[in-house]
C-alpha cells in the first residue's frame, strides 16, 4: 500500500537499527506515549529487533484504558435505559465496568451500537427522534475535534435527541504528572503524531525544558518509530533535550488551527480522573457552559452518583505510569485475560497487557528484565 | 348514483393465496406450509431424495467412512456483494465435510423465517441455494421451516447439516495431524469476505469492488488429495487464518510459524484493514482452505490448487516448528516477529 509499504520496509528497518546500536552506549528509558505506538511496536516484532540497551516502556496514552470507571459506569447506566441509543467507537464497549460491560448491556436489550465517525451518531439521533442518542466522546486531542465537531453539528441542526458523555484527556498535562511522580523513570517521550498532528508540538516545549527531558514527536509505523527512537537516543547520548519532529510528514509546530478552533469553541480544561492513576489536574476536557443542554450527565443527572468499584486485583494504573511492566501482576495471565480482562490495559489492542499477553506467552523470560530482551 | 349490484360478477372472497409476505400460517403446517414446499422448495431443490416427502429421507450411502457436520447461518445483511445468505448455506456445509476429506452427499435445510420477509426475498434465497448445491454436486434431502413472529427475527436463519463419505482406504485427515517440518498453505487471497460482508453492513458502508468468496472447495480438495498426502485441511470461516492455525497449533501441539508477505491480500482488502484497524488475519472467508501437509508434497498439491478455479493464488506462507507448541508465530513486514493469538471475541474497530 502506498504511503504505508515505504514505513515499514525491511532494508531502512535493518539500516536505523545499525544507526541506533552505533550511537548508543548505555541503557535508555524511553517512554512511547500513544497506545497506538506500542500496538504498532509489538504488531511489527520491533521490540525484539531493537538493541538491549533501549528500554521501551508503555505510556498512558490509550484512550480507551485511561477513560475511568466511574464513566464507563455512567455509560453502562445509561446504555441501560430503554429510551436511550448508547453510541461508542468500537473498542470500549469491552472495557469493564464495576459491573459488566457495554456488550452485557447490550445482550440484556439495551441498544448499544459502534459507530465509526461521531456523525454517524447524528445521523442516528435524525432517524429516531423518539430516543435519545448518547454518543460516549472519549480519547485523546486526535478525537476532540471530531469530538466537538458532532457537538456543533448538532446545534446547527437543532438535534435536541443528541448528547454526549465526555471523558476527553490531554497529553501535555499527563506527561508533567508522569514527570513529577518519584516512581517513575523515563528518560526520554517518544510524543504522540496524530496527538500533534492536531495540536502542534509547541505545548511540550516548556515541558522538555522544565524537566530537562528529550521528547521526539513519532509517527506509527515501524521506519516513523525507529526514526524518533534513533532521535531520541542521539540526543540523549549527548547530554540535550530539545523538542525534536521525527513526524514531519503529518506534524507542523503549530499543529491543526481549524481543529483546535472547534476544541476551544466546545470544550473546556478541566481536572479528569484517569483510570488507575489518579485525577490529573487540568488533564481533561469537558463541555462549556453553553453547550451544556449536550452533556448527558446534566440530560440524565440521576447517572452523576454513581458507586464504582474496581478489581482490587489490577495493577493497570502501575502499568500506564510504566512504573510496573504487566507480567509484574499477579493476576496477569491467571485471572486477567483478554477474554477475561479485569482492567482496561487488557481490553484494548493498544494496551499494556493485552499486547504483552501475546508477546510474553512465547518468550516469557525475555520480558521479566529490561536488558535481556533477546 | 351507485352502479346497479352485478350478482353474476360476484365471487366468494376466497382466502389469500398468494401472499407476498411470510405470515404466521406459513409454519403452521397446514395448507399454507404445504404450497410453499410444494411451489417453491421442492421444486428448487429437486431431486428423487426429496421427493419421497416422507419424515426422513432413506438413502444408502456409498462405500467408506460418513462424516457428518452442521452449521447455522445468520448473516446480516442478506445479500451482499458476492453471495447471500442461501449459498453460504449450502457451500458453509459442504466446506466443513470436505476438510476432513469427505465427497458431499446430502444436505437438509432448516429455514426460520421472520414474519413478514418478502416471498420474493425467499425465493431469491432458495434459488441460490438450489444453484449452490447444484454446482458442489450435493442433494438437499430434507427440510424443515418454522415461522416466528415479526422482531423475533432478523429475515431468514438457515442451518444445513451434510452427510459426507470418505471413501474407503483414504488416508485420515484432522487438526491434530500437524507434524513438525510440514508445511502450511492458504488457496488464495484471504479476507474478502469479511470485508465485503462489513462494507455493507448498516453503520458502515464505504465503496469498494471487495466481492465474497464464497464457493465450495470439495473440487479443489478432491484435486488436492489426487496431488499428494494431506494432513490437516481447515476453511479458514470465522476468525479467518489466525483461528484456524491457532485450532490447529494446539490440537496438534505444534508451534506454526508463517510469513505476513506471503499470505496472498487483494490491496482493497488490505486497506480496508488499515483505515478499521482490523488484522486481516482475523477477518472471515468462506472459499478458503488451509491446508498443511507434509513438505515433500508441497510443491505438487500447490500446483494441483493452482490448476483449480478456486486455488489459483494459492501459496505457501509458513511451515509447522517443534518449538512453542500450541503457539502461532508470524514474521512481520520489517523482519521482526510477533505472536498471532486466537481472537478474544468480535472483531471491534480501534478507536484511532
Amino acid at each position: 500500500m502506498k504511503f504505508l509499504d515505504e514505513y515499514r520496509d525491511a532494508d531502512l528497518t535493518r539500516k536505523l537499527l545499525a544507526d541506533i546500536q552505533k550511537t548508543v552506549t548505555r541503557p535508555w528509558t524511553l517512554m512511547e506515549v500513544c497506545g497506538g505506538q506500542t500496538h504498532s511496536i509489538i504488531k511489527s516484532g520491533l521490540d525484539r529487533m531493537l538493541p538491549a540497551e533501549i528500554n521501551l516502556i508503555h505510556g498512558p496514552g490509550c484512550p480507551v484504558c485511561v477513560t475511568p470507571l466511574e464513566l464507563v459506569d455512567k455509560a453502562i447506566a445509561l446504555a441501560s435505559r430503554p429510551e436511550v441509543i448508547f453510541t461508542s467507537y468500537g473498542d470500549m464497549l469491552r472495557v469493564p465496568g464495576s459491573r459488566g460491560d457495554l456488550f452485557a448491556v447490550k445482550a440484556a436489550g439495551g441498544d448499544v451500537r459502534i459507530i465509526y465517525s461521531p456523525l454517524d451518531a447524528l445521523k442516528i439521533a435524525r432517524d429516531n427522534p423518539e430516543k435519545t442518542v448518547v454518543f460516549f466522546a472519549i480519547g485523546f486531542e486526535t478525537t476532540a475535534p471530531a469530538n466537538a465537531m458532532a457537538v456543533v453539528q448538532a446545534r446547527v441542526q437543532d438535534l435536541q435527541n443528541f448528547v454526549v458523555l465526555v471523558s476527553h484527556v490531554t497529553v501535555p498535562a499527563a506527561i508533567s504528572a508522569l514527570m513529577q511522580s518519584p516512581d517513575v523513570k523515563v528518560d526520554g517521550f517518544l510524543a504522540a503524531g496524530h496527538v500533534c498532528t492536531v495540536m502542534g508540538y509547541w505545548e511540550y516545549e516548556p515541558l522538555a525544558e522544565r524537566y530537562r527531558i528529550p521528547i521526539v514527536v513519532t509517527g506509527f509505523e515501524p521506519v516513523d518509530l525507529l526514526h524518533g527512537i534513533l532521535d531520541c537516543v542521539r540526543e540523549l547520548e549527548a547530554g540535550r533535550h530539545p523538542v525534536l519532529n521525527a513526524y514531519a510528514r503529518s506534524v507542523s509546530r503549530e499543529g491543526n488551527k481549524p481543529a483546535q478552533a472547534v476544541i476551544s469553541r466546545v470544550f473546556e480544561t478541566c481536572d479528569r480522573a484517569w483510570r488507575g492513576i489518579g485525577v490529573i489536574p487540568m488533564s481533561g476536557y469537558r463541555l462549556k457552559p453553553e453547550y451544556g443542554s449536550f452533556d448527558a450527565e446534566q440530560r440524565f443527572p440521576e447517572v452523576r452518583a454513581i458507586e464504582t468499584k474496581e478489581s482490587p486485583l489490577c495493577i493497570s494504573g502501575l502499568v500506564l505510569q510504566g512504573i510496573k511492566k504487566p507480567l509484574e501482576c499477579p493476576a496477569f495471565g491467571v485471572q486477567c485475560t483478554p477474554q477475561t480482562p479485569l482492567g482496561a490495559t487488557m481490553v484494548s489492542s493498544e494496551g499494556a497487557c493485552a499486547a504483552y499477553y501475546r508477546y510474553g506467552r512465547l518468550d516469557p523470560a525475555s520480558l521479566a528484565e529490561p536488558g535481556k530482551r533477546r | 348514483m351507485s352502479p346497479a349490484p352485478d350478482f353474476l360478477g360476484w365471487t366468494c372472497p376466497r382466502p389469500l393465496q398468494n401472499y407476498p409476505t411470510i405470515v404466521m400460517g406459513h409454519g403452521a403446517g397446514g395448507r399454507m406450509m404445504s404450497d410453499l414446499i410444494e411451489n417453491l422448495f421442492a421444486p428448487a431443490f429437486d431431486n428423487e431424495l426429496l421427493a419421497q416427502m416422507g419424515d426422513a429421507a432413506v438413502f444408502k450411502l456409498p462405500a467408506g467412512k460418513a462424516a457428518f457436520t452442521t452449521d447455522s447461518f445468520v448473516v446480516n445483511p442478506l445479500f451482499f456483494p458476492g453471495g447471500d445468505i442461501g449459498e453460504l448455506a449450502v457451500y458453509g456445509t459442504v466446506n466443513d465435510l470436505a476438510m476432513r476429506g469427505a465427497r458431499p452427499f446430502v444436505l437438509s435445510a432448516g429455514f426460520i423465517l421472520e414474519e413478514g420477509l418478502p416471498m420474493e426475498t425467499l425465493g431469491r434465497i432458495v434459488s441460490s441455494m438450489a444453484t449452490a448445491a447444484k454446482k458442489a454436486g450435493v442433494r438437499v434431502a430434507t427440510g424443515d421451516t418454522k415461522v416466528v413472529q415479526k422482531g423475533h427475527g432478523d429475515g431468514v436463519y438457515i442451518n444445513t447439516s451434510g452427510i459426507g463419505v470418505i471413501p474407503t482406504g483414504a488416508a485420515e485427515i484432522g487438526p491434530a495431524l500437524a507434524k513438525p517440518g510440514d508445511v502450511v498453505l492458504v488457496s488464495g487471497t484471504l479476507g474478502n469476505h469479511g470485508i465485503a460482508v462489513m462494507s455493507v453492513r448498516a453503520g458502515l458502508t464505504f465503496e469498494t469492488e471487495i466481492r465474497s468468496d464464497t464457493a465450495p472447495l470439495n473440487g479443489l480438495v478432491e484435486a488436492m488429495l489426487a496431488a499428494g498426502k494431506i494432513h490437516c485441511l481447515r476453511d479458514a470461516t470465522r476468525g479467518g487464518l489466525a483461528a484456524v492455525l491457532n485450532e490447529l497449533a494446539s490440537a496438534s501441539q505444534v508451534g506454526i510459524e508463517f510469513d505476513e508477505r506471503k499470505v496472498p491480500l487483494r490491496p482493497e482488502v488490505d486497506a480496508a484493514c488499515e483505515m478499521l484497524g482490523f488484522d486481516p488475519f482475523y477477518v472471515a472467508n468462506e472459499g478458503k482452505l488451509v491446508a498443511i501437509l507434509p513438505a515433500q508434497a508441497a510443491e505438487v498439491v500447490l500446483a494441483a490448487m493452482r490448476h483449480h478455479e478456486y486455488g489459483k493464488e494459492a501459496a505457501i506462507i509458513g511451515k509447522v516448528v517443534a518449538a512453542h507448541p500450541g503457539l502461532v508465530t508470524a514474521r512481520t513486514a520489517i523482519g521482526g516477529m510477533r505472536v498471532v493469538d486466537l481472537p478474544a471475541g468480535e472483531l471491534l474497530p480501534r478507536i484511532c
